[in-house]
Order: C-alpha cells, then sequence, then structure tokens
C-alpha cells in the first residue's frame, strides 16, 4: 500500500498497531504521506483516524495508557525512538483542531506566541513573523488593523485561520488538521479548503474529515479507515470514482456509516 | 444498517424510467416495420407525431437526473449509473427518430407501392429488437457477460444489412425502373443498422457502470 512515486515521503508508517489498554484501535497500519500534497483520512466515527492522526505527532501519548508497535518514520527516522525529542517533533509537526482554540489574548499574541517559547524575542522579527503568518493563512488584510484587539472578537473562520497561522508561525513542515472546518459556516469552510491548496505548495498537509465532498475537492490521496484498519488508500480520483473495496464504495456512496 | 433510502428509490425509479422508453422504443420499432410491409400511410403518419413523445421524455429523463446529481452528489458507481442514464436516453430517443425516418419512408413510397419487400428486412428487425431486449436485462441486472453478447448480435445485422444492400443493387440493374423503390429500401435498412449500433452503445454503458472504464462493443 505504500506509494510510489517521485516525490519524498515525509511519513512511512510501517505495521503500526495501536491500543488504549486492551482495546487496540489501530491495526498493521502501512501508509506513507507525500510531501507538499494533502493526504485526506476518512471513515466512519470510532475508525482510528483521528487517532491515527495524532499518532504522527505522538500526541495520541497524551492519554497515558496508550502503547503502540510498528514505526513511523519522519523524515527516515523512528519518531518512537528512545533519542528522538517529541518536542522537535511537534515543532516540524504542527496541528490544527476541530474547534479553534485561540488564547485568550490578542491576534499578536496569539502568532508570536510559539516564536516566543523558541527564544525569539526581537521585535521586528516577531512583526514579520505575524505579518508572513497571518497573510500564509489569508487572514492578514482582515485583521491587519486590529492586531491588538483579542482574538476571541473574531468570527469563528477567522479564529479558526489564526490557530492555522499559529500553527505556521513556527515553521512546520507538516500541518495535521483534524476536522479543520466541522465547526464553520460554509463560506468559512470553502476559505479554508481554499487556503489549503495554496498551503501545500510549502507544507504537507494530512486532514482529518467527515466532509467526503471536502476530501474529495482538496486532497490529492485519500485513505479510508474502518474498524482501526486501512481499507484503501490511493489517488482522491480513483478512490470517489472507482473504489478497489466495496466497502470503501458503500462508505462513499452512503450506504453505512 | 441501510441508509439513502429515498436516494436508493430514485435510482430505481431511473432505471425503470429508461426501461420504459426502451420498451416504447421497441414498440415503435417495430410498429414503424410493419407499416412498412402493410403499406400502411396511415399508421406511418401516426408514428411521426407521436416522435415529440420521445423527445419529451428524453428531457425528463435528463432533467430528473440534473436534479439528483445536485441534491445527492453521488459519487462511484451512483454517479456513472446516472451519467449513463443521461447517455442511454439520448441514445433511444435516436433510435425512436429511426422509427420515424423508416415511417417518412413509408409515406414516400405510398400506399400503393406493390414492390415485395425484402424478407432480410423483417429479419433485421427481429435481431435488433432481440439486441434491445438483451441490453435491457443487461441494464437491469448489470451484467457485463449478458451485455457482451451485443457485440456478436450486432455483426449478425450487419451482415443482414450487407445482404439487403447486395440485394437492391442486384434488382436496381435488373429492374432499373425500380431503382427509387430500392433505394429507399436501402435507406430503411440502413436506419435499422443504425437503430442495432444503438443498442450496442447501450451495451457500453453497462460496461461503464460496473467497471469505470470504456470497453467498444461496436469495433
Amino acid at each position: 500500500m505504500a506509494n510510489k512515486n517521485n516525490k519524498n515521503a515525509v511519513f512511512s508508517v510501517e505495521n503500526l498497531n495501536l491500543w488504549y489498554g486492551d482495546d487496540q484501535a489501530l491495526y498493521d497500519i502501512n501508509m506513507d504521506i507525500t510531501e507538499n500534497e494533502v493526504t485526506a483520512i476518512i471513515g466512519p466515527s470510532g475508525c482510528g483516524k483521528s487517532t491515527y492522526l495524532k499518532t504522527l505527532n505522538r500526541m495520541v501519548e497524551l492519554v497515558p495508557i496508550v502503547r503502540t508497535s510498528g514505526q513511523i518514520k519522519y523524515r527516515g527516522s523512528n519518531i518512537f525512538d528512545k533519542s528522538y525529542s517529541v518536542e522537535e517533533l511537534r515543532t516540524k509537526v504542527g496541528m490544527v483542531f476541530q474547534q479553534p482554540n485561540p488564547f485568550p489574548k490578542s491576534i499578536y499574541e496569539n502568532i508570536v506566541y510559539g516564536p516566543k517559547i523558541h527564544g525569539i524575542k526581537d521585535k521586528e522579527t516577531l512583526d514579520h513573523i505575524v505579518e508572513k503568518s497571518l497573510k500564509g493563512a489569508a487572514l492578514w488584510e482582515e485583521v491587519k488593523d486590529r492586531l491588538h484587539e483579542n482574538a476571541y472578537g473574531l468570527s469563528g473562520g477567522q479564529q479558526q485561520r489564526i490557530c492555522i497561522a499559529r500553527c505556521l508561525a513556527i515553521e512546520p513542515d507538516v500541518i495535521l488538521m483534524d476536522e479543520p472546518t466541522s465547526a464553520l459556516d460554509p463560506i468559512s469552510t470553502l476559505k479554508v479548503e481554499e487556503l489549503v491548496q495554496e498551503l501545500k505548495k510549502e507544507y504537507s498537509i494530512v486532514i482529518v474529515t467527515h466532509n467526503m465532498q471536502q476530501a474529495a475537492r482538496i486532497s490529492d490521496k485519500t485513505a479510508f479507515f474502518l474498524n482501526g484498519e486501512l481499507v484503501e488508500y490511493s489517488d482522491t480520483n480513483t478512490l470517489f470514482s472507482t473504489p478497489a473495496d466495496k466497502r470503501t464504495e458503500d462508505y462513499i456512496t452512503g450506504r453505512f456509516g | 444498517m441501510v441508509t439513502r433510502e429515498q436516494f436508493q428509490d430514485d435510482l430505481n425509479k431511473m432505471t425503470s424510467d429508461i426501461e420504459n422508453l426502451a420498451n416504447d422504443c421497441v414498440n415503435v420499432f417495430q410498429d414503424s416495420v410493419d407499416a412498412l410491409f402493410q403499406n400502411d400511410v396511415e399508421k406511418a403518419q401516426q408514428i411521426i407525431d407521436n416522435d415529440r413523445k420521445f423527445d419529451a421524455e428524453e428531457l425528463r429523463i435528463n432533467e430528473d437526473a440534473i436534479l439528483l446529481i445536485a441534491k445527492q452528489q453521488p459519487v462511484a458507481s451512483d454517479l456513472r449509473r446516472i451519467i449513463v442514464a443521461i447517455k442511454i436516453s439520448s441514445d433511444l430517443e435516436r433510435m425512436a427518430d429511426h422509427a420515424s425516418n423508416i415511417a417518412k419512408s413509408t409515406l414516400y413510397l405510398g400506399s400503393s407501392n406493390d414492390t415485395e419487400i425484402n424478407p432480410i428486412v423483417r429479419e433485421m428487425t427481429n435481431k435488433a429488437v432481440e439486441m434491445l431486449n438483451v441490453a435491457i436485462t443487461a441494464l437491469k441486472s448489470e451484467d457485463i457477460s449478458i451485455a457482451k453478447k451485443l457485440a456478436e448480435m450486432d455483426d449478425e445485422v450487419d451482415h443482414l444489412y450487407k445482404q439487403v444492400i447486395e440485394s437492391n443493387f442486384e434488382t436496381t440493374v435488373n429492374n432499373p425502373q425500380q431503382m427509387h423503390t430500392m433505394m429507399q429500401l436501402a435507406i430503411v435498412a440502413r436506419y435499422i443498422e443504425r437503430f442495432a449500433d444503438h443498442i450496442t452503445n447501450i451495451g457500453e454503458q453497462i460496461f461503464y457502470i460496473v467497471k469505470g472504464q470504456t470497453y467498444g462493443l461496436n469495433d
């Protein structure tokens, strides 16, 4: 199931199994994630797609009873190695969540929060990071005159783009998105979708979505998970037109789930 | 758990609409050839007058298909079924046009035509009707092994068509005064041959539904 083409794999997932205590949530996942592409993960609730996503930056380990086997290579190094720095991994692999979760601070402070933790203090450099990140999140024009107002004053769609800008501020390599538009109205959703298309030129994006049309619209590859298994992983065009597995066909045509 | 029951009902209705249109097509086609053999200009005129019903039915199926696409966002085989309904209804509309054209030839020949019509024309007609019934069965069951039979059946129709043309040519050489009639009958044979070609198109569409790729039955 590993994908072989000219682009590099940012992640190579090999024989990944994951348990919450005694309950196995992921079964023997083998899947490469290609750089500068959008990879969508679809599947019914409880299929393991969010678990899988959170494994890619080891955020899943915040649940204490989690165990894993197999390996995930990020740019060639196994992220489960004892010597591997989780902090370094999470700097490179940013995440955007379902509910926009800006800090109760100004727009400006939201963006510079990460860079400041990484020791950047120079005002000019921080100003530059704010402008670049907000432009990258297609939000600069809307907020440039009120950077010091509280981010809570923004609309839901704008707050989600603040979170994307906050993610861009630490210059990640990969952006993980866990249902980033499920709490947004249709127009804000389309704005985030267009943004994702822009972002893939510089970043690799993995997006979990319940919205199959969204997966079809914005992704290059799509993975279908069911009951913790990776059922099918292929070009989005193929998966949504002629899926190989009957279970995929039944799911995307809405016959179950 | 079964979901999208309404959508499934709408898809099933679309298939049964196609089936009904195909059955109407069989009837008008047989009537048009009967009228030809019986010099029945009245029946021929009726067939011509009724052709707009087929045009209207094709439009209606297309409108239903567009609404389903807009409202249900179908993908994969569901989407192919709807696209195929649009294409097959267009083939059936063209096939009804051929029946109407045969009726026009009957009018041209007139009620006093006394030339014996080559019985192979009847044979071609029967074969084409058999083909359309096979195509409908294949469509309903989405069975490509049945659809595959259409290629061979179409070859038989093509073969019969050549026989009609050769025989008409011979008649024309021996009886030049029959040239107009023979030409008209050659045109009729051509309409029947084209009618059968459209049925192979329907067979190809069934391949597309099942496999998601095209397959030539008329090569």
